[in-house]
């Protein structure tokens, strides 16, 4: 990792010098940190699908009425992701703070994009004004959520300390995002400097700025973390056999390898 | 126990929704406890006789070992997030309000012991992510409350990742059996389908004098000679049925109602000694080796009796195992006739002949009942009938209402894929846990009352062997009467109007001529 170029402010000078300092190892961490996360995030989360994806499905339990063809099945796995068609089927309110908090994330995941690149695709530069807001929308959804979580007896009887601390952190990271946005501006182009510069394996400095700091930080602990908690349901919901399989068995003989070796292996 | 529901309800009282959810009280289950599996019953199966020494890490063991070999389970203790959604679903949880019978709270219990042994998070922060260890404690939990799920799958409709509680159930019972605690119910009924061939342990000799009773039973009743062949070489059908079927009531009038369609399609078909049983328990602990085993026996009886088709009684998890399972289990069956469906349900196989006008019904012979149907829960959420998603509700109905006039269906949130389990399915249909039982039946107590009072509904028809033995049980409990469930082919045996053979007796009496006028009853 080359050492990161400052830019030049003005004459240099010893609190120059000492910023330069600061800023270089802060730089350095942070670079650090989210190289680490990246790498646990998509190798942890590449670990888990290849999991997922090699245990064998000995048996055909999708839930029925189920589609009877694959591409069915496509249809039911989008209604599942795109629209949360059973968490409807279940609970209005769940469905409503889970969806607002999703569909908002999406839109501000979205809008971070431009972040990542130069040029910016138009797409991204459309949906800034809605990517803007949606954070609002993260926060009322995770607080609808959270509330119940208190609130409600029997999800509160079911909640771990690590729920709460999950909500915490996105509450904290979309509260964070939001306070540079709304209140106090961050330098937004050294920041979009530093990523491209990451991505480029030429990290550029990081603006010293607190709330920045906190954000950057916490969204690193939840790539971190992705793998190794709850978080997993966003590949487990592709996996789900009750789901994703296509209701044919008289039709079609569906049996795992293990089975095969077990009971057919000699036939 | 005082009697679950309504009957100490003010009179004027608006009537108790299916649904209304129950105030929490925790524990409140805690001793239901189906009894123990003998040694025998375990070592007949290949389980250790009871409690092995070393439990814990041949727990653990067999926990990573299923891991491997179930997508299901991986995926399903990894992915959920306690949002809630499946926390009012269960019957067993409405019933009781016991936390522990929240399907999510089911879970946990396994889950917890799968985090603190295979997830780092719960090895290096256990409090943090509820991961315990396994104790004593742990698995007097278990015993219990696995025991006090019917895999009924309600929940899994209900879950944003399709969570199915069934699968986790299924894997801690197959743990438990591994370690030596097995229920006696469920491992004492698969020993007798492995030495007699059903789980009843009906020998060939009782149930050919049963099926010559039925013969002269229907001849006197009819005046038709219907046979109840068994074992007969050269049949083209195999009829395979829970063995329920072939003594207890409502199910053997359904047993009569499939004879009757036999006879008036005119196929030779036959009931086998050998698989004289539908049911298969295997499913209930999980075992894919026990299901297996007894799936294989319903091959060997095709492959030895020569015939064509299997057509499969009216048995909601049996019917899951037909559908779904035998397949992979006991397939390929490529030397039945691909023209029909490998197996065929009784119910797909009495429409079909239904949309052919094979069939002459006189409708009027079930005037004085209103039906409604109660959908099985295997048949609901894990198997189909016909080519079309959704044909396991639409096809009963089409029967039912073939040969009733009055049929009025339930609330819309209790029936079809939303349908309750009727609390004695999953092998808790043992007298020792009536008690779980009555409060796993309450939902669907409360939705029958409301079409009784409502709609003047006096029967409630059901394809399911063990529904119809669970209703028998505790309708009286709701101030039912006892034969206010009945099977549908015995409405279909009601109805059925047969054709005599040579040497039959001629017309006597009161059997309805062709095309009578139906009667006009009192309808809602």
């Amino acid at each position: 990792m080359s050492r990161p170029h400052l830019r030049p402010d003005g004459p240099p000078g010893a609190t120059d010098t000492l910023v330069r300092g600061e800023t270089y190892v802060l730089t350095t961490v942070y670079a650090l940190v989210f190289y680490v996360a990246t790498a646990l995030l998509v190798g942890g989360l590449a670990f888990r699908v290849w999991q997922y994806a090699t245990t064998p499905a000995p048996l055909k339990i999708p839930t029925t009425p189920a589609p009877t063809t694959r591409t069915g099945v496509w249809f039911r796995m989008a209604r599942e992701v795109v629209l949360f068609q059973s968490l409807f089927k279940s609970n209005k309110w769940i469905w409503l703070f889970g969806y607002l908090f999703h569909g908002a994330l999406a839109l501000v995941l979205l809008r971070h994009v431009r972040y990542f690149q130069e040029p910016v695709w138009t797409v991204i530069t459309l949906i800034q004004p809605f990517g803007k807001y949606a954070g609002f929308a993260m926060i009322a959804g995770l607080g609808g959520l959270w509330a119940r979580r208190l609130l409600v007896p029997r999800i509160r009887y079911i909640t771990n300390p690590s729920d709460h601390l999950m909500l915490g952190l996105l509450v904290a990271i979309g509260l964070s995002g939001l306070g540079m946005k709304f209140l106090a501006h961050t330098d937004i182009v050294a920041v979009k400097a530093f990523f491209l510069g990451l991505m480029r394996f030429n990290p550029q400095p990081l603006p010293a700025d607190p709330a920045l700091l906190i954000h950057l930080g916490l969204v690193a602990a939840l790539m971190i973390v992705f793998p190794f908690s709850k978080l997993l349901h966003a590949p487990g919901v592709f996996f789900s056999p009750t789901r994703n399989q296509v209701d044919n068995p008289r039709e079609r003989r569906h049996v795992a390898k293990w089975a095969t070796a077990r009971y057919e292996s000699g036939k | 126990m005082a009697k679950v529901d309504i009957l100490d309800r003010a009179a004027g009282e608006e009537l108790p929704d299916p649904m209304e959810m129950p105030a929490l009280c925790p524990g409140a289950m805690a001793q239901s406890n189906p009894y123990l599996a003998q040694p025998a019953h375990n070592e007949a199966l290949g389980f250790p006789g009871e409690l092995i020494e070393d439990w814990h890490d041949v727990a653990i063991a067999k926990m990573g070992e299923l891991l491997g070999k179930y997508r299901s389970l991986k995926v399903y203790l990894d992915s959920c997030v306690k949002c809630g959604a499946c926390t009012d679903k269960c019957q067993y949880f409405l019933g009781t309000g016991d936390p522990k019978n929240m399907p999510v709270a089911r879970q946990d219990l396994l889950r917890k012991v799968y985090r603190r042994h295979f997830t780092l998070a719960g090895k290096f922060f256990p409090k943090l992510v509820g991961a315990e260890d396994l104790t004593k404690e742990v698995l007097d939990d278990w015993y219990s409350y696995f025991h006090q799920c019917s895999q009924c799958r309600r929940c899994s409709v209900y879950c944003p990742y399709g969570i199915d509680t069934a699968e986790i159930s299924m894997a801690a019972r197959e743990i438990m059996d591994s370690i030596g605690i097995g229920q006696k119910y469920c491992n004492e009924i698969i020993g007798k389908v492995h030495k007699i061939g059903n789980n009843l342990g009906l020998p060939k000799p009782a149930l050919a004098s049963t099926l010559e009773d039925l013969e002269e039973e229907v001849y006197d009743d009819t005046g038709v000679k219907v046979r109840f062949p068994l074992d007969e070489p050269g049949a083209e059908i195999l009829l395979v049925t829970p063995s329920a079927d072939f003594f207890a009531e409502p199910h053997i009038d359904g047993l009569i109602g499939y004879a009757k369609v036999m006879h008036e399609a005119g196929v030779k078909w036959t009931l086998s000694s050998y698989a004289s049983e539908a049911a298969n328990f295997g499913m209930f602990i999980g075992s894919y080796e026990q299901m297996r085993q007894v799936a294989q026996r319903i091959r060997k009886a095709a492959l030895d009796l020569g015939v064509k088709r299997i057509v499969v009684g009216e048995c909601g998890h049996a019917w899951r195992v037909a559908y779904s399972f035998w397949n992979t289990l006991a397939g390929p069956w490529d030397f039945l006739d691909p023209n029909y469906p490998v197996p065929q349900h009784i119910c797909e196989f009495t429409y079909d002949l239904i949309q052919k006008g094979k069939l002459n019904f006189d409708k009027s012979q079930n005037d004085h009942m209103t039906l409604t149907f109660h959908d099985s829960c295997n048949v609901a959420r894990a198997s189909r009938m016909g080519d079309m998603p959704g044909g396991q509700f639409e096809i009963p109905r089409a029967v039912i209402k073939a040969v009733c006039n009055n049929y009025v269906d339930m609330a819309e949130d209790t029936i079809r894929e939303a349908t309750f389990c009727c609390g004695g399915g999953g092998g808790l249909l043992s007298d020792e846990i009536i008690d779980i039982r009555k409060k796993g039946a309450q939902p669907r107590m409360r939705a029958l009352r409301q079409v009784v009072e409502e709609h003047g509904v006096t029967h409630m028809a059901a394809i399911c062997a063990i529904c119809k033995a669970q209703f028998t049980k505790v309708l009286p409990e709701f101030d039912f009467a006892r034969d206010t469930i009945v099977s549908v082919h015995q409405l279909v045996s009601n109805a059925i109007i047969l054709t005599p053979g040579p040497d039959d007796d001629e017309d006597e009496d009161d059997d309805a001529p062709d095309g009578a006028p139906e009667t006009e009853d009192d309808e809602d």
